[in-house]
């Protein structure tokens, strides 16, 4: 056999990859978040089962229509970053950039007003070490407050970035990988806002 | 042709791979290889820490009624011992080999995400160098490596060791995370040309299940840990029970993380031997579907067999059926792979290095683990043997007998291509017989010892008939262990700078991290032999035998396929 028998083939340093590594990526590691809140917000449910004793779920609801609010704000957001990505596709940067700005708005506008029920919990001295209820309520949302925080920096970078010339359409990883991440804190904020939420209001927990 | 090495040999010694050189070059690298090296020194440098501490811990109970150690300092140093040889040593060990490996293996030029793989590895450091500031800090942690609520909570535990603890896991752990993420998207996106996922070798496939199982498992421990540490930096009640909350809460917790984690300490060690064996058996893997398929099933079960580390708990006969039958379940397709590799072996033309002394013991000190293991599964027996030293006995054949003894076959066998130096083969075979003496003469007593019902974790113990002497024996297997260690330890040392130059190949490899040159050269690989099967390399030196031309049963194919050239 010679060398030249079998074709030789050139090391790829790029390869034309069949699945894109930043996507594949960031999949694997919103899967151990979605894990991690998992286990946050089922020691929540673990402790509604066991030990339910006030204050409960039940301090929350006289602020309900506030909180739904500030949560259709968050909601929203997840759509706004769609329509970022859609003006990616079109190469509109002007578009990304508006619309990075306005879901970064609406994401800081939902953290304002986490901020606030918490503000208004310490006022009635709700704290995380009041029971197992606070402990598990103020660590599930904390975090996820975390992770909108860290998510509105990543967004703030994007726009900055797209602001001074980044991003050629029609397709960036960097911005798909944080709208993913953003959907899925938005996800999260689904869950924990039927459980904690809606499901008191309706009486059904 | 076979004879004629692909690329001259480079003669650069391994440190320099890097355009800068010095400190920078190291602080500053993204390169695979580099941050493998700094894995593997890494973990070596805290198995040196961890060792010193087992060493303390086997002087103080080598006579009754000891006094070496204060029993406070004896639950920190226990509790640092186990901490950092599971998180510190066994995980960086796996992590860094597969780091270095994978990416040679499978005929890439780097990991998939380069940065992030720096960024793991310094958050692997950090976390350590956190953990251990706790000595400085008023008292490193002392609730075991497993922490058990409510006695690591601060109402009894008032200094800030298990702070740093869970603190410098926590970091070390998102580190842990990162390179388990990193594995998968690499294998997944990054092998050379014609390398199907089923054709890799058998190391990178357990690296890739491995990956699966971090993703999985890593997440419960970080919950666990944040929660801890609201409990005891925000008064939280997650694990107080006199506050509503739950201990066992932490346990499930824990160990939904613990064994899986079990088997994140092993898998990359059944890749090892399977890349071993092989290659000084001079015969292909036997059943190398059969062992991929098992790996597949072990990582499922390992979720399903948690709560056998609980069964003294208490939690109701259905719930430890369940365990229980899961638990004898996961013996099955660990055992498939012993009889895979008695196979392997069998009728090859052996050549006793010391890396297939470490693998072929490998297999028998695995096998001792694994069946000790399988005792736990009967839960009367496991009340009587929980929490004494059979469980430390029992665990050490697995993760020293088992894990440890293939990263040091590994290293016999892969230290050439990393240096470009062999190690001298007569002083190993001493060192491995040093290790194998020294490990079952320290451990494999105390398996009497537990059934004799000698709890661990206890800091002396009264004269009773014969556990002085047995003890005794086991401390100075420990000694023997200890200088075994030692003297790899200068072995490397002194091989990197005078040992025998080793050449591409030295051991007639068949995958392709023989087909670069030692060590490999910042790009990895100039050419990459064509990949038509499981053995590219073999395949290249024996046109006239490749595998691609058998067939499954070993057989020689006849006519000729339609994929020929």
């Amino acid at each position: 056999m010679s060398v030249t028998a079998h074709s030789e083939t050139k090391v790829h340093h790029e390869p034309g990859a069949p699945m894109r590594k930043a996507e594949l990526g960031i999949l694997a590691f919103l899967t151990t978040e979605a894990i991690f809140f998992g286990l946050l917000i089922l020691s929540y449910i673990y402790f509604l089962v066991t030990d339910n004793r006030a204050p409960n779920a039940s301090v929350l609801e006289p602020s309900f229509v506030r909180t739904l609010i500030f949560s259709l704000c968050l909601f929203a957001s997840s759509g706004t970053v769609v329509f970022a990505e859609r003006a990616l596709k079109r190469d509109n940067r002007r578009g990304l950039v508006i619309w990075l700005i306005v879901t970064v708005l609406l994401g800081a506008t939902f953290l304002g007003g986490q901020i606030w029920e918490y503000s208004d919990l310490f006022a009635e001295s709700i704290i995380p070490s009041r029971n197992t209820f606070a402990t598990s309520f103020f660590t599930m949302t904390g975090f996820h407050g975390l992770h909108v925080f860290g998510g509105l920096v990543m967004l703030s970078i994007l726009a900055f970035l797209a602001m001074r010339g980044d991003f050629r359409g029609p397709h960036s990883s960097a911005v798909t990988c944080v709208s993913w991440y953003w959907h899925f804190v938005d996800m999260v904020w689904v869950g924990i806002f039927t459980l904690v939420y809606i499901l008191p209001v309706l009486n059904i927990l | 042709m076979s004879d004629v090495p692909l690329i001259p040999e480079i003669k650069k010694p391994f440190y320099r791979l890097g355009e800068k050189e010095g400190l920078m070059s190291w602080v500053a690298t993204v390169d695979h290889k580099l941050l493998g090296l700094m894995y593997m020194a890494t973990a070596f440098l805290f198995f040196a820490v961890g060792g010193i501490e087992a060493m303390l811990m086997r002087i103080q109970l080598g006579s009754a009624r000891n006094t070496f150690l204060s029993p406070e300092m004896y639950n920190q140093i226990f509790t640092m011992h186990g901490t950092t040889m599971v998180f510190l040593v066994v995980i960086p060990l796996m992590l860094g080999s597969g780091i270095y490996l994978v990416p040679l293996m499978i005929g890439a030029r780097d990991m998939a995400f380069p940065r992030l793989n720096a960024l793991g590895f310094w958050l692997l450091l950090f976390g350590g160098l956190l953990l251990y500031y706790s000595f400085v800090a008023g008292g490193a942690p002392n609730g075991g490596w497993f922490a058990y609520a409510p006695y690591s909570e601060r109402a009894f535990n008032t200094t800030y060791g298990i702070d740093y603890w869970a603190l410098g896991l926590f970091v070390q752990g998102i580190g842990t995370t990162l390179a388990g993420i990193n594995f998968v998207v690499t294998i997944l996106t990054m092998r050379a040309p014609g390398m199907k996922l089923t054709q890799v070798p058998m190391f990178v496939w357990t690296t890739f299940i491995n990956g699966f199982l971090i993703i999985g498992a890593l997440p419960p421990l970080n919950a666990a840990l944040v929660m801890l540490l609201v409990d005891r930096r925000l008064d939280g009640n997650f694990f107080v029970p006199q506050s509503g909350g739950s201990s066992i809460l932490w346990q499930h917790y824990f160990w939904a993380f613990g064994h899986p984690e079990v088997y994140i300490m092993v898998l990359p060690a059944f890749g090892m031997i399977s890349e071993i064996l092989p290659v000084f058996s001079r015969k292909p893997l036997f059943g190398f579907n059969a062992i991929a398929i098992s790996t597949i099933a072990i990582a499922f079960l390992s979720y399903a067999v948690y709560a056998h580390h609980m069964f003294s708990v208490g939690l109701g006969p259905g719930f430890e059926a369940f365990f229980a039958a899961a638990t004898a379940l996961i013996a099955v397709p660990t055992g498939i792979k012993i009889f895979n590799w008695i196979f392997t072996v069998w009728g090859g033309k052996l050549q006793f290095t010391t890396a297939m002394l470490y693998c072929i013991s490998f297999i028998f000190m695995f096998t001792i683990g694994g069946i000790s293991g399988v005792t736990f599964a009967v839960v009367p027996t496991d009340w009587q043997t929980t929490d004494t030293y059979y469980v430390v006995a029992h665990m050490h054949y697995v993760l020293f007998g088992g894990t440890f003894f293939a990263v040091l076959g590994g290293i016999f066998y892969w230290f050439p291509k990393a240096t470009g130096r062999m190690l001298p083969e007569g002083l190993g075979k001493i060192q491995f017989w040093l290790t194998f003496i020294g490990f079952n003469m320290t451990f494999f007593i105390q398996h009497f010892l537990g059934l004799m019902g000698m709890p661990r974790r206890v800091y002396t113990y009264p004269e009773l008939t014969n556990w002085s002497l047995f003890n005794l024996i086991s401390t100075i297997g420990a000694a023997i262990l200890g200088l075994s260690i030692l003297m790899l330890i200068i072995m490397m040392w002194r091989a990197i700078k005078h040992g025998e130059r080793a050449g591409d190949d030295p051991w007639d490899g068949f995958t392709l991290e023989w087909a670069t040159t030692s060590p490999p050269p910042i790009q990895n690989f100039d050419i990459i032999p064509p990949i038509r099967s499981r053995r590219p390399l073999w395949d290249w030196k024996h046109p006239e035998d490749p595998d691609w031309k058998r067939d499954h049963d070993g057989k020689q194919l006849s006519t000729k396929r339609s994929d020929e050239i």
